[in-house]
């Protein structure tokens, strides 16, 4: 059962075609994978699905209702949630409190409930502490919930840049290269949660540099370049695809 | 290292403190009086009315992230307001409106004090939509603007028709009453006399208390998150699904509506507005109540603002004796001599203290 699917989305800039003609079908419950040499278009479809950036063209369809991510404010309530590549945290916040504006989209509080405080406004505040603090532990880092974000390891940011993203209860969790900048066991790591969240009924979206992480990560991927998809299907029919061996070994090994 | 941030500060240790705090706020006009007259009584509830401006510009500057330089204006609409409506000036221009108020324009204050926060706050949604998309220093030009564009207005609509008296301000507003007390000269309460000017300080006391708990609730909110987190990087805020057009326009209408009240109490208790009140100069200074107090920071906010408006009346005051003692003569004049003072502490502060004198978090085991 498709997800999100994305048809004939094209994206320029200038003169520079960045997406072409790109069409995806993302399954619910997989982890999908976006990879390509640098420069591909991964990450510009990636902020095109995420309402980053604005589509020239195109068609989006999440859970089987039309989705379109022209107000970014939008797209966490649509349900897809994303981390950036360079960390992005509220960095004088708590870890706690970071994870507690992730709830924002999810909570109805107002003016009156934060002056007032009644009952209805105190059950949800705990309600979204609870919640908070049920994702830092998924994530492995609640024994952190009151140092400020910033001064988190860096490996544990890039959790914490998780949970956030989880507490918005996505249907789709788009990670920008979860593993830039881990070290080996980190990135070990890493992959058990991500399948740990696959296997509690998320869907993940995931652009990554480490092509033997997601080649072990994925169920299913698309290969982009130069704007295009030039192959899609499970990482074994990947790897041997003629169009993938020559984008990145450049031509030869074909030729 | 002491990275985890305390989710409260320790309730038990500090409830003394807390108790002789309220002791000294709750006789503080009955000491200053004591030490130096009833000036330094006018010179404390002064003090209060800049903790209620300090407190008003925290939210935008401090909450929400948004340099605002023309806050003053919010005050001017409070102070005019409570003029137009609570004197008889427009009644001299307009003889017209004798008809329908013949025992001249009294305005409760009861119904003025809510007036000036919509009509403030409207104000404040008035400057803000213009001016989303900005940040910072264009941001901080545009308020300039605003505030202004306030002051030079009120200054000039004394013609065709003379609705705010130009620069020679309007005089004669009520003095505020509650319950038939009237907060003028002196009182006899319970049968003790006491001068107004004590009574205004509680009033004005029991409003800060009411501001505070309001900033307090809002900052430990999904409000107040949503603001900080504007404050941080407004792209993520919005990424998490925050509006950050609305949150932006309630915290220009939240500060311009606490600035709008203290307008309100300002016309009263003065009993004349002009636009001399209203200068950047004013907005600057609460600006710097602010940042210097601790941006963001309820209680770093009151200690700038009371460290910045009492602190150069004491100066004012002592300037001259010192210096006689000291030199046989003055040397420095004490109003040169106070913004010396100011601009040097300003400078310090920023040097050793960025982030205020009392800033909300410890944030110094990152150096």
């Amino acid at each position: 059962m498709s997800l999100l699917q994305v048809s004939h989305l094209k994206k320029r800039f200038g003169g520079v075609v960045a997406v072409n003609d790109v069409s995806l079908t993302i399954n619910a419950g997989e982890i999908y994978g976006l990879i390509g040499p640098n420069g591909a278009g991964k990450t510009t479809c990636f902020n095109l699905i995420t309402g980053l950036y604005r589509a020239d063209s195109g068609h989006f369809t999440l859970g089987g209702s039309a989705y379109s991510p022209h107000q970014i404010e939008k797209v966490a309530e649509a349900g897809i949630a994303r981390t950036f590549q360079n960390l992005r945290l509220f960095n004088e916040m708590s870890v706690l409190e970071n994870v507690m504006t992730g709830r924002h989209v999810r909570t109805r509080n107002g003016l009156w409930a934060a002056l007032s405080r009644h009952r209805r406004a105190r059950a949800e505040e705990a309600k979204t502490e609870r919640l908070a603090w049920h994702w830092l532990e998924y994530t492995g880092i609640a024994q952190f919930a009151h140092y400020r974000a910033s001064d988190l390891a860096y490996g544990h940011q890039r959790r914490l840049e998780i949970a956030r993203a989880l507490a918005t209860d996505p249907r789709l969790l788009a990670l920008d290269e979860p593993a830039a900048g881990m070290n080996a066991a980190e990135k070990v790591a890493l992959g058990t949660l991500l399948r740990r969240i696959r296997d509690d009924g998320k869907t993940l979206l995931i652009i990554e540099h480490d092509v033997r992480l997601i080649m072990s990560l994925c169920d299913r991927l698309s290969v982009l370049d130069y704007g295009r998809v030039i192959a899609e299907g499970t990482p074994q029919a990947v790897r041997r695809h003629p169009e993938v061996i020559r984008a990145w070994l450049g031509g030869e090994a074909h030729a | 290292m002491s990275a985890i941030l305390s989710e409260r500060p320790v309730r038990k240790r500090i409830n003394s403190g807390v108790l002789l705090l309220a002791a000294a706020m709750i006789l503080a006009p009955w000491i200053a009086s004591a030490a130096g007259g009833n000036y330094w009584v006018r010179v404390i509830d002064f003090t209060l009315l800049y903790i209620m401006l300090a407190l008003g510009l925290n939210i935008v500057v401090g909450f929400t992230g948004l340099l605002d330089m023309g806050f003053i204006a919010f005050y001017a609409v409070g102070a005019y307001l409570a003029a137009l409506l609570a004197s008889p000036h427009l009644l001299e221009t307009f003889p017209a409106l004798q008809t329908l108020f013949p025992h001249g324009m009294h305005t409760s204050y009861l119904l003025l004090v809510p007036l000036a926060a919509l009509i403030a706050g409207a104000c404040g949604i008035l400057l803000g939509a213009p001016t989303l998309g900005l940040r910072g220093d264009y941001l901080a030009i545009v308020t300039l603007g605003f505030g202004e564009i306030i002051r030079i207005l009120m200054r000039n609509l004394d013609r065709p028709v003379n609705i705010t008296n130009g620069a020679k301000g309007i005089s004669g507003v009520d003095t505020l009453s509650l319950f038939g007390l009237s907060f003028k000269g002196m009182i006899h309460l319970f049968g003790v006399r006491i001068p107004a000017l004590y009574l205004w300080y509680y009033l004005f006391a029991l409003l800060i208390i009411a501001i505070v708990m309001a900033c307090v609730r809002l900052q430990r909110s999904r409000i107040g998150r949503a603001w900080h987190a504007i404050r941080e990087d407004e792209e993520v805020a919005r990424v998490m699904g925050i509006n950050v057009r609305n949150y932006k326009l309630l915290a220009f209408a939240l500060g311009a509506s606490f600035g709008g009240i203290a307008g309100v109490m300002f016309a009263s208790f003065q009993g004349f507005v002009s636009p001399e009140s209203f200068t950047l100069n004013e907005s600057i200074v609460v600006l710097a109540m602010v940042v210097l107090g601790g941006i963001g920071h309820v209680p770093g906010v009151i200690l700038g603002a009371v460290l910045l408006s009492a602190l150069p009346e004491v100066l004012r005051s002592q300037a001259v004796p010192i210096q006689q003692a000291l030199f046989g003569s003055v040397i420095i004049d004490p109003e040169i001599l106070r913004q010396l003072f100011y601009g040097l502490a300003l400078v310090l502060v920023m040097l050793f203290r960025p982030h205020g004198l009392w800033p909300a978090r410890q944030l110094e085991e990152k150096a």
